[in-house]
């Protein structure tokens, strides 16, 4: 364990500098997305929403109603592209994995610690997003800010189950898949912008395999306040499954795409 | 305790590499088909071999980072695969291919590398301004990676393998790639490195370079050690001390080559025809232009010039590309 801590340490400096590389121009994509999301959602779609009487959705706003699943929802888009493009290039076009093991560093560290990367990108832009929800007046209590480490499992939920795959993977076309048949029905169907009990029974159901469901069900029950322990605790050791699983066959993966 | 006991032990301590049977598998491809290596501590260790001989597969092995089908590996007197991470932590490694991140600038490629090792941030500034000097690079210190020439890039790789101060350098093909200026300027530094103590294991195509800094070298060839010897052992060994080149003029045609042999023959310890000139491998390489003017033969234009390493391993490998 301290030796996976301290070859976490020595990668710091890696990922602190090409963060200080990429951050601006990560920005468009970290936050204009979501902000067009919740303006168009939130406030268009809401006032119409709104206007026709709350009581669908027990006396908040429609903004309030989506914005917690909106945070999740982001966490799990940056989880995902920075768990495609960049795994496989440090595997295939750059190679600096291979640079990486060369050194002390063993594969599995080297996987710990694009996890930990990908842990400060969905950290840092939902900080941003949850704030600029809590002064569009999104959160229904101040408890939403526990959104913020909810939001934080999504990613770490889908970062390790996308990094298995992603290194696994001989070119970025299987990304294009990812995008097409995870990312984007996830996001639809994950219960942020309505509740999926008004879905068909059989789509109902595998939005509820989805990690960001999960995600989405707790960030919002935190936010109204009306958290059920024991469906909260389900909701937890589902997304944390999802990271561990993930994770072991992350490692396994790099190792093998590494030690040849 | 006996004499011959004590002499052994001393040899396995010098022995930083130590092969027995090694091979390397790739599925049911065999690239490392049985070696037996024994690199000693500050020697510069060369291998030779054509494309696909295993010179690299054999490398990475060595770096601790693939590993071994077969056969035995120490490296520093530790076993790979337990140890491969203070193994590495030991190791200067200059890859075949440039693993540089391309998107960071030429100094940050080194300040982080040595982080991995653990050195301070203080230790990689200072080391990476070093090295940046040594192979010329301190003008674009600050420029992405991307924007590097091929041989600046290779030149950063190696500076890269030295941020760690190791004990042992590993240089696949190293100045591949390096205009004249800049290889001259590596072998000299890589020589002072030798000096100061660090042990070299080289693989290179370039015959001149092999000469230049091993004091011993393999010859591979498919996967197996053709031959071993210090330059000058091998020269002695597999070729003669000195080559006769015969061209004739074109008015002659190539066909005609294999019965010209036939007449020179008898003066040389062996003869080789090409589709330009003969090759007369010999001790005295006058006394054999000589004889063939006695024997009225009239070449077009005569060289006489010493074996290089080249002889020995065309000799040793063949003249024709396999694959
Ligand atoms: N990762 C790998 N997977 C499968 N086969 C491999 C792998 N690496 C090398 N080989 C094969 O093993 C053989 C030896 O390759 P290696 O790279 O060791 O040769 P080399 O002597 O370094 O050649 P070169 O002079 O071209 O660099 C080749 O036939 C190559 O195709
Ligand atoms: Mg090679």
């Amino acid at each position: 364990m301290s030796v996976v801590l301290e070859n976490g340490r020595r990668q710091f400096d890696y990922w602190a500098t090409v963060y200080k590389r990429t951050w601006k121009g990560s920005l468009v994509s970290s936050f204009l997305l979501p902000l067009l999301y919740l303006a168009a959602m939130g406030i268009g779609l809401g006032s119409f929403v709104d206007g026709t009487g709350t009581g669908a959705l027990g006396g908040i706003s429609y903004l309030q109603f989506i914005a917690p699943g909106l945070l999740a929802a982001t966490a799990l888009q940056i989880a995902v592209g920075e768990s495609t493009y960049p795994v496989l290039g440090g595997i295939k076009w750059q190679k600096f994995y291979f640079s990486m093991i060369a050194t002390p560093l063993r594969p599995a560290d080297v996987m710990y610690g694009q996890l930990a990367f990908v842990a400060f990108r969905v950290l840092t832009t939902c900080a941003v997003f949850l704030l600029v929800i809590a002064l569009f007046g999104g959160l229904a209590t101040p408890w939403g800010l526990f959104g913020l480490p909810v939001a934080l499992l999504v990613g770490m939920a889908a970062s390790a189950p996308v990094c298995a795959v992603a290194t696994r993977l001989d070119n970025d076309s299987g990304f294009a898949m990812i995008f097409r048949f995870g990312v984007i029905p996830a996001f639809l169907f994950s219960g942020a912008f309505f509740p999926v009990s008004q879905l068909p029974n059989w789509i109902e159901w595998l939005a509820y395999l989805s990690p960001l469901w999960h995600g989405v069900e707790l960030s919002r029950d935190l936010s109204l306040g009306t958290v059920d322990p024991l469906a909260a605790l389900g909701n937890l050791a589902y997304l944390a499954a999802w990271f561990v699983v993930g994770t072991w066959f992350a490692v396994r993966g790099l190792t093998r795409r590494l030690i040849s | 305790m006996d004499a011959s006991r004590v002499w052994k032990v001393s040899e396995q301590r010098e022995s930083l590499v130590h092969a027995r049977g090694l091979t390397k598998a790739y599925g049911a491809f065999e690239a490392v088909r049985g070696i037996d290596l024994d690199v000693r501590r500050g020697e510069a260790f060369g291998f030779l071999g054509p494309n696909g001989a295993g010179k690299s597969s054999t490398m990475r092995m060595i770096g601790a980072v693939s590993p071994v089908s077969g056969g035995t590996l120490r490296i520093l007197g530790m076993d790979p695969a337990t140890d491969g991470p203070a193994i590495r932590a030991r190791l200067g490694v200059c890859p075949q291919d440039d693993t540089l991140d391309t998107e960071l600038s030429v100094q940050e490629n080194l300040t982080v590398y040595g982080r991995y090792f653990g050195l301070s941030r203080a230790e990689c500034r200072a080391r990476a301004a070093e090295l940046l000097e040594f192979v010329a690079l301190t003008d674009k210190a600050k420029v992405k990676v991307d924007e590097l020439s091929g041989g600046m890039k290779r030149r950063l790789t190696i500076a890269r393998s030295l941020v760690s101060k190791p004990d042992l350098l590993l240089l696949d093909e190293p100045t591949t790639g390096l205009d004249p200026q800049a290889r001259h300027l590596l072998w000299d530094k890589l020589f002072r490195l030798k000096q100061a103590g660090v042990t070299l294991i080289i693989t290179t195509h370039y015959m001149d370079e092999a000469e230049q800094l091993c004091d011993r070298l393999v010859v591979m060839d498919g996967g197996l050690i053709a031959a071993e010897g210090s330059p000058y052992e091998l020269i002695r060994d597999y070729s003669t001390r000195e080559v006769t080149e015969l061209r004739f003029g074109p008015e002659v045609m190539s066909t005609d080559h294999d019965a010209l042999a036939g007449k020179v023959e008898d003066l040389a310890q062996r003869i080789e025809v090409l589709p330009d000139r003969l090759l007369l491998y010999t001790d005295d390489g006058e006394r054999a232009v000589a004889a063939v003017h006695e024997r009225g033969l009239q070449p077009a234009a005569v060289l006489v010039r010493r074996s290089t390493l080249e002889d020995v391993f065309l000799r040793l490998t063949g003249r024709t590309l396999v694959d």
